[in-house]
């Protein structure tokens, strides 16, 4: 034969891609995550310049802050009670049944996640607040003196949180619901078991991981939860709310005291759910399966009552949401004792959108998002290039987590730890001070919904598999060639869907943003607050239907991405 | 020289040993395969010849040049993977222009060279289509067209044919021969399918628990078996144990087997392998035995019984009890013989096999 030649391509000069990529990971895990948490946590162990643990003892000789602890767990835990007991019956309903209309309605159910929770919390006020289009509706029905109920403390709290959060069990029990293989069920059934141990033995221990993460990530949101409890809590005293009082009042060591607290709890209630998590992972077998089926609700009355059902449902579901766009209609005034506002108008739009400060509003917020967005997606890539397929070592397992940090970490840490840590000339910034300056809040939100970015690339790229990079390695590619030409273009469409949804997030963003903004650079939900503050109910109303409708069409877009992928 | 030279290599994940000291040589132009059972090491082998994993100790050599430490981008060795390992988001064309759009070829030759390739593994006219709208052996024909488009210097198939069903697995196979031989390529190829590496291969490796166990012709290695192992991952042996009585170093030794206590004469050529009063193992195909109606008292001649028959089309297998060594007997006129009928089986010394441990 032809005389074999090794096929060798010029050799580069060149600092290994890995060692580089560590290398950027590494320092923005220093800048954005490990210093300023650190930061916190030594400021909170010390009164002036010394160390000491008086900062904590003087926090817990006062009930207050107590009572604000032990309401945000209580208030948390109750919230994932009720929303278990929403959305996991409603996942098994829209899974396993079929009747007419089901995927609207199934669609529809999970509305409330891109719902900003300020936006939510304004439509509630608008709606069910004691002034609200409800109260006054009873009340000119019933003929009352004043409005039947009040929109205020616990209850209210409550019923919001478990509006906006049980879409985190709807979703992931409804997935979970879905990987289930019917043939397990089967082999149950043929082996005697009643419909009950069905469930109770087969189908449940398999939807626990599914479980474990809908509970977490209900629990870490409502713990993080903030415009609700800021604007209809009432009496009731969340330690969200309490830092930024703190902040507000100038106490600053309160503030940062009660942060770690926080965070402690937090992180607690992370590390306590993954720990669970991981005793009870199961192999997806691979076998042949048998194919989904639903059963259909044929039978008369049934199937009446399953749509009944369905539609008032869906109707409570976009109930805030019409609220909100017809206050967004009504002329500023015109809505005042009347259930329903009485003149109608565009001037609302008209205003946010021919106004200069109006407009700018929303310039901040799409340019900060975007900045942020941009930035957690290449950042994703690092990541994901250094920890996928390579779970085994111990430094990949702390990278992962020291990146799920500032996701588990309540918006109100995040944003008081870089305020803190560059606040002022520091060790690692120099002179350079991060805030009051427009970067701060776009380094806000890459901190806060980075983790999002990276989970879905990190996702994309689990699903590769391992011997196309292989294959490509053998046909003589090298990193570079193979990164764009075969990782890019398979990761892509994940990796864009999740960018997308990190953006819309951050474009509604208020928890973190309220503490650190700019005057000179307002995001939307801050305007919008402000506008509420001033009674422009209409204006208000209108800034949360435009981020709204942004953020339904970006998620259509996701939703074409996530379906191109598969 | 040998083209391709594996020296002293070792690999463990973690704890697990995968590969235990294997040396190896390729000639040029050589079909070498190496056959093992599932776990046995020999894809681990595979890609620490490809560059995909690095051995833990020991070199690789390829025409005389160390590359042990080359990256397996810079070896420009072709390799077929077991699942095809297709571009899902590229066409045909473009899944084996890949390798050579990374050497940064001209257009034209690029498009000359696909043509060519897709001609040789029998896909024409396929450049545009989208590799999962392929069957499974169309996709594995683009899988091998993509490894011979750079013109490899050596040509690696992990199972190649692992996911084809029998039929089209029997005809791909005669293909892939044919073809590695007459664009004159030095392949390695892996399989745990006997029948499969005996069909391609020039050399075969066995390769059992991580180690090296015999190499050989095909033939070679199923008539005379070395080790008992090989002798069981080869099947369809008789394996007999037995203790040497004779101490004569010379011609033929004498042996009884430990169940049914008969004696069998064995040509040894090396005395150390049959120690004295221990027990060893001989090994004999069952197409190697003889069945006639009765003994004539002749050398290795055992009278057994018949205990089942089992018709398998052109041949069937007879199973034979004598004294308590069971025997099987692979013979082409099973109406001579009826269960539980006395008949005797004759093992021709020659075609008897001594086994190492």
């Amino acid at each position: 034969m032809a005389n074999p030649k090794i096929f060798s391509p010029r050799r580069r000069l060149a600092l290994s891609p890995r060692l580089f990529l560590l290398l950027i990971v590494g320092v923005i895990l220093l800048y954005g995550v490990i210093y300023p948490n650190l930061h916190v946590v030594l400021q909170s162990l010390q009164r002036e310049g010394i160390w000491s643990l008086q900062n904590y003892r003087e926090i817990f000789a006062q009930r207050i802050v107590l009572k604000a602890i032990f309401s945000s767990i209580s208030i948390s835990i109750l919230t994932v009670v009720f929303c278990a007991a929403i959305g996991i019956p409603l996942a098994f309903l829209f899974e396993r049944f079929t009747f007419p209309a089901r995927r609207l309605f199934a669609t529809l159910a999970a509305l409330p996640l891109v719902l900003p929770p300020l936006v939510g919390t304004i439509a509630f006020i608008f709606l069910c607040g004691e002034s609200g289009i409800l109260a006054r509706l009873a009340q000119s029905l019933f003929h009352l003196e004043r409005a039947p109920w009040s929109l205020r403390g616990w209850p209210a709290l409550l019923l919001f949180h478990a509006y906006t959060m049980y879409p985190f069990f709807y979703v992931l029990t409804g997935a979970g619901l879905s990987r289930i293989d019917d043939a397990l069920a089967e082999a149950g059934k043929s082996l005697g078991a009643t419909r009950t141990r069905v469930l109770t033995r087969i189908v449940l221990p398999q939807l626990t991981p599914s479980l474990l993460a809908a509970a977490l990530l209900t629990f870490m949101t409502s713990m993080g939860s903030f415009s609700a409890p800021l604007l209809f809590g009432g009496g009731v005293r969340v330690l969200t709310l309490e830092i930024y009082t703190a902040r507000q009042r100038g106490d600053l060591t309160l503030a940062l005291t009660e942060t770690v607290i926080l965070a402690v709890i937090s992180l607690g209630a992370l590390v306590f759910f993954q720990r669970y998590e991981g005793t009870r992972r199961f192999a997806a077998a691979a076998m042949k399966g048998t194919a989904k089926t639903r059963r259909s609700i044929a039978t008369g009355t049934t199937r009446v009552v399953a749509i009944a059902f369905a539609v008032l449902f869906s109707v409570l579901l976009v109930l805030p949401v019409l609220t909100l766009v017809l206050v967004s209609l009504a002329r500023e005034g015109s809505w005042t004792t009347q259930t329903l506002p009485t003149s109608y108008t565009l001037a609302n739009y008209a205003r946010i959108f021919s106004d200069n400060s109006a407009r700018q509003v929303f310039l901040n917020s799409l340019s900060m998002s975007a900045i942020a967005a941009v930035a957690a997606l290449l950042w994703s890539f690092c990541v994901a290039t250094l920890i996928v397929k390579k779970r085994r070592r111990a430094w990949h397992r702390i990278l992962s987590w020291l990146i799920l940090v500032p996701w588990a970490l309540p918006g109100t840490v995040v944003a008081v730890s870089l305020a803190e840590a560059y606040g002022k000339p520091s060790a690692l910034m120099g002179s350079f001070i991060l805030v009051g300056t427009f970067w701060i809040l776009p380094v806000v939100y890459f901190l806060r919904f980075m983790p999002l970015v990276v989970r879905a690339v990190q996702a994309s790229m689990e699903q590769i598999d391992e011997a196309l990079d292989q294959a490509g390695r053998s046909l003589g590619a090298r990193w570079r060639q193979r990164f764009f030409r075969i990782t890019l273009p398979l990761v892509w469409p994940g990796a864009v869907a999740g960018t997308l949804l990190a953006f819309v997030i951050a474009l509604g963003e208020y928890v973190a943003s309220v503490l650190v903004f700019v005057p000179s650079n307002r995001p939307i939900s801050i305007a919008i607050a402000s506008e509420l503050r001033d009674f422009n109910l209409g204006t208000a109303a209108a800034y949360g239907v435009v981020l709204m409708a942004i953020i339904a069409v970006s998620m259509m877009v996701a939703g074409r991405l996530e379906r191109l992928r598969s | 020289m040998p083209l391709l030279s594996l020296k002293n290599i070792s690999k463990s994940y973690g704890s697990t040993p995968a590969v235990a000291d294997i040396s190896l040589d390729v000639e040029r132009g050589e079909f070498f395969g190496l056959l093992g059972p599932s776990g046995c090491g020999k894809t681990t082998t595979l890609r620490m010849i490809a560059g995909l994993e690095k051995p833990d100790s020991g070199s690789i050599e390829f025409d005389g040049r160390d590359i042990t430490n080359l990256p397996a981008e810079r070896r420009g060795f072709g390799m077929v993977f077991q699942n095809y390992a297709l571009f899902p988001h590229l066409n045909v064309a473009e899944n084996v222009a890949f390798g050579l759009r990374a050497r940064h070829r001209p257009n034209a030759e690029i498009k000359e060279r696909v043509k060519s390739a897709l001609e040789l593994v029998q896909l024409p006219g396929y450049e545009k289509r989208r590799v999962d709208e392929l069957s499974g052996g169309q996709q594995q024909r683009v899988a091998i067209a993509r490894a011979i488009a750079i013109e490899p210097a050596l040509l690696l198939f992990d199972e190649p044919l692992s996911n084809l069903d029998v039929t089209l697995r029997e005809e791909t196979r005669g293909e892939l021969r044919e073809l590695v031989v007459r664009l004159g390529l030095t392949a390695v190829y892996v399989t745990h399918d006997q029948e499969e590496a005996f069909a391609l291969c020039d050399r075969i490796s066995v390769m059992v628990g991580g180690r090296l166990l015999q190499t050989g012709a095909p033939r070679a290695l199923y008539e005379q078996p070395a080790k008992l192992a090989v002798a069981r991952f080869l099947g369809r042996n008789n394996l007999i144990e037995v203790m040497r009585i004779s101490s004569s170093n010379e011609g033929a030794g004498e042996f009884k087997t430990l169940a049914g206590g008969h004696t069998l004469r064995v040509p040894i050529q090396r005395g150390e392998l049959a120690p004295l009063n221990k027990p060893c193992t001989l090994a004999i195909r069952p197409e190697h035995v003889a069945l006639k109606p009765a003994t004539d008292g002749l050398e290795n001649e055992i009278s057994a019984e018949v205990r089942e028959i089992n018709f398998a089309g052109a041949t069937s297998t007879v199973k034979l009890d004598a004294g308590g060594l069971l025997l099987e007997a692979l013979v082409l006129q099973p109406n001579a013989f009826a269960v539980g009928a006395h008949c005797a089986a004759v093992l021709p010394a020659e075609h008897m096999s001594l086994l190492k441990e």
